[in-house]
This record gives structure tokens, sequence and C-alpha cells, in this order.
């Protein structure tokens, strides 16, 4: 309905807005890949849940003593201390750069997932004000997805930032050669005839972990997402029945969430330290 | 889901993150944790040190205790040894001195006795001698008879 500036959004209309991200053309991407545009709504509050979840961890860090902690850092002691043992038990070798690393994917992710808590209309709502009140923009055409993890570059982004850190320290730990060599050689054996085989099952292997890796977590938010506007869009029945199922609804769907949220901030984390970890065995 | 440019910002503000934790965050708290964890650890090993110094003092304690339990029934054993010494002279010397008493109260009275049978010898003799000198004041001469008389004397 692009003339349909007059009436209420329909099912449809209300979610297919809601899907839509804050492009930096100032409209929706229709190519399944361009790279010349960027999602500004995922870049504004990936970094935004990034600084505040960094500012908080930086504040326990600043004010962090040996002697009897407050509460506020016992909390933050008991995350680092949950990270140092899960990263020392998966990843056998230099980890002062790899346990902060997972750290941040933590705290990162958990934040970017918990904006998915927020009121589905709260954020593009108050985005659309602005927009409308301070740039004149038209507010049908004000766009605002506020849950990075629900974006698959968001996502992708931070499992590529992964695979990344797995071929670097493949390099590092076991040399250039010794990598290459072991692209050749593993998993099937050292036989000129396996090495086409093996070198084409070590791609699809790091292919499959990135791209899963990134999915895994898209596909957990964006379905908490879209679940999340369906709830929104009972009570937007405005009968009594669509607003109790709604209220009904919304809570259990939102204290489920609670799971999935710390869940998937935990399970990417966990594959980040697994994937850094297998590039620092040697086959 | 569409790609974008979107994954290359992730993507950088990723490593940049990560590097601003390794850097301000990750030090600072596992500082504090080990140190935390080396403060426990005196802690627990003083708390150990103190509990076998505390054995240490008490038996160092009953020891003296024992010491003293002895050298103080030491004390008394020669103390009463002592008393019993004491108590055994002087029985020894008030039996000397009883006998010495005695002894010189013997001796007084046999000397008084003899003092007292001479003196009655005497007597007799001189009455005995009286009497005869009156009896016979005539045919007894006094001289004559001395040697006599004498001889009665001593059988007296």
């Amino acid at each position: 309905m692009s003339s349909g500036t007059e009436h209420a959004p329909t099912a449809g209309e209300y979610i297919g807005h809601h899907l839509t991200h804050l492009t930096s053309t100032g409209h929706k991407q229709t190519a399944v890949i361009d790279w010349s545009v960027i999602n500004l709504d995922t870049v504004f509050w990936s970094l935004a849940m990034g600084f505040l979840g960094l500012f908080l961890l930086m504040r326990a860090a600043r004010s962090a003593t040996s002697g009897v902690p407050g509460r506020f850092q016992a909390a933050v002691e008991i995350l680092v201390e949950m990270v140092e043992t899960q990263s020392k038990a998966i990843v056998h070798g230099d980890r002062s750069f790899i346990a902060p690393v997972a750290l941040t994917v933590f705290m990162w992710v958990l934040f970017m997932n918990a904006m998915d808590f927020l009121p589905v209309d709260l954020l593009p709502n108050i985005a659309t004000w602005i927009a409308v009140q301070f740039f004149g923009a038209d507010p049908h055409h004000v766009y605002q997805r506020v849950v990075p993890t629900a974006d698959l570059n968001g996502t992708l982004g931070m499992s590529i930032g992964v695979l990344l850190l797995c071929l670097y320290y493949n390099i590092k730990i076991k040399g250039l050669g010794g990598w290459i060599h072991e692209l050749f050689t593993a998993p099937f054996g050292s036989h000129p005839l396996l090495y086409p085989i093996n070198f084409a099952m070590q791609m699809i292997e790091f292919a499959a972990k990135t791209v899963s890796h990134g999915m895994r977590l898209f596909g957990n938010m964006y379905a908490g997402e879209l679940v999340f506007m369906l709830i929104a869009l009972l009570g937007s029945t405005a009968t009594i029945a669509g607003f109790l199922g709604h209220v009904v609804v919304g809570s259990i769907w939102a204290i489920f969430h609670i799971l999935i949220v710390v869940l998937q901030a935990f399970i990417f984390m966990m594959l980040t330290l697994v994937y850094i970890g297998q590039a620092h065995e040697a086959h | 889901m569409n790609l974008n440019a979107t994954l290359f910002a992730q993507l950088l503000v990723f490593f940049i993150l990560a590097w601003f934790t390794m850097k301000f965050v990750w030090p600072p708290i596992m500082k504090a944790l080990d140190e935390r964890a080396q403060k426990i650890a005196d802690g627990l090993a003083a708390a150990d040190k103190a509990k076998t110094d505390l054995a240490l003092a008490e038996r160092r304690a009953s020891d003296e205790l024992r010491k003293a339990r002895e050298s103080a029934a030491e004390f008394r054993g020669g103390a009463e040894k002592q008393v019993a010494q004491l108590i055994e002279e002087a029985r020894a010397q008030s039996v000397r001195i009883v006998a010495a008493a005695r002894e010189a109260a013997e001796t007084e009275a046999a000397a008084a006795s003899q003092r007292a049978r001479e003196a009655l010898r005497e007597h007799v003799a001189q009455l005995a001698v009286a009497g005869a000198e009156k009896i016979l004041r005539r045919e007894i001469n006094a001289q004559n008879h001395a040697e006599l008389l004498g001889q009665l004397k001593s059988e007296l």
C-alpha cells in the first residue's frame, strides 16, 4: 500500500515496516547483496550496546580491588571468572587476547539480544517522532530495527571476525607451512590422492562453522523478534481478547526469551572459544 | 536478510571492542581476582600457622605446669623431711635433757642421802659415845678406848 497514508497499516505492512532496516540509502535494500548499503540502525545499536557493555565492565575494572567486593564488582567477577574457566578448559595456549574476546562477545551479544525485551514499537516510534519532528521525514519511510543480532550482517560480521581469529591462530600456532600442510593432509591422511578431498573438507568446515555460527544467533533473535511483533499485532486488534492475549502471551514469550537471550549469548561465546580452540589443536 | 556493508562495520567493531576489553577491562579484574586469591591463600596459611603455634604453646604451657608441680612436690617433700628431722632432733634433745636432769637429780639425791647417812652415823656415834660415856663414866677412859670407839663408829 504505497498510497496508504490515511489508514492504519495492515498486519503485513506493520511487520514489513518493522523488518525493514534504516539504511544509508534511506529506502529498503532490494538486492540480496549490496555492499554499497549500510544498515545505520544495526551499526548504531550494536555500537551503543557495545559501549554500554564495555562501560559497565570498565567501571567494574576501574574499581576492582582485591578486598571485599561490592555486589556489582562481584557480579562482574562471576562473569569474568566464568569466561576465564571456560576459555581455560577449551583453549590451550596463550589466552591473553582470546579470553577478553570471549568476554566481549558474551557481553555484547547479551546486550544486543536484550534489546528484544523493549516493546517492539517503543524505539521505532521515538525514531519516527525525531525524524518527523527534526528532519521532516515521511513517517512511513522511517525504519528502525533495534536488535542488531536479528540482522544477519551483525551476526555474520562477528562470526567472520571469529573466522579471522581462527585463521590467525592457525598460522600463529602451526606456522604458515604447517597450517597449509594440515589443510591438505587432514582429516583423511597424507596421500596425494586425498589432498583435494582434504582441502575441500577443510574449506567446507571453515565455511560451515562461520555461517552456522552467525546464522544460529541471527535465526534465534530474528524469530524471537518476529514473535514479539505477532504478539503486538494481537494487542493492536483493540479487542478484549486481543488485549488479554497480548498481555498473557507477551509475558510468557518475554520470560521464555530471557532464556534464549542469555543462552544464545553463551552459545555464541562458547562456539567462539571452541573454534579458536580448534585452531590451537594440531590434527 | 540482505547482506550489505553493515557486515564489515560489525566486523571492525568486533575487533575494536575485543581490543578494548583486552586492554582495559580484563587485566584489572584478573589482577584483583588473583590478588584476592593470594590474600585468601595467605590468610588460610596464617590460620594454619596460628593453629600449630597454639598447639605448641599449649604443649609448652602444660610442660611448665608439670615442671612447677614437680618442683612444688619436691619442695614439699624436702620440707616434710626437714620438719621430721627437726622433730626427731628435738625429741632426742629432750630425751637427753630429761636423762641428764634425772641423772643429776639421782646424783644429788644419792649425795644428799650419803651426807644424811654420814651425819646420822656421826650423830649416832656421838650419841652412843655420849651414852656410853654416861654409863661408863668411870670405867672407860675416852683416850684409852678411842680406838674401840672409832671401830664402833665405822661399823655404824
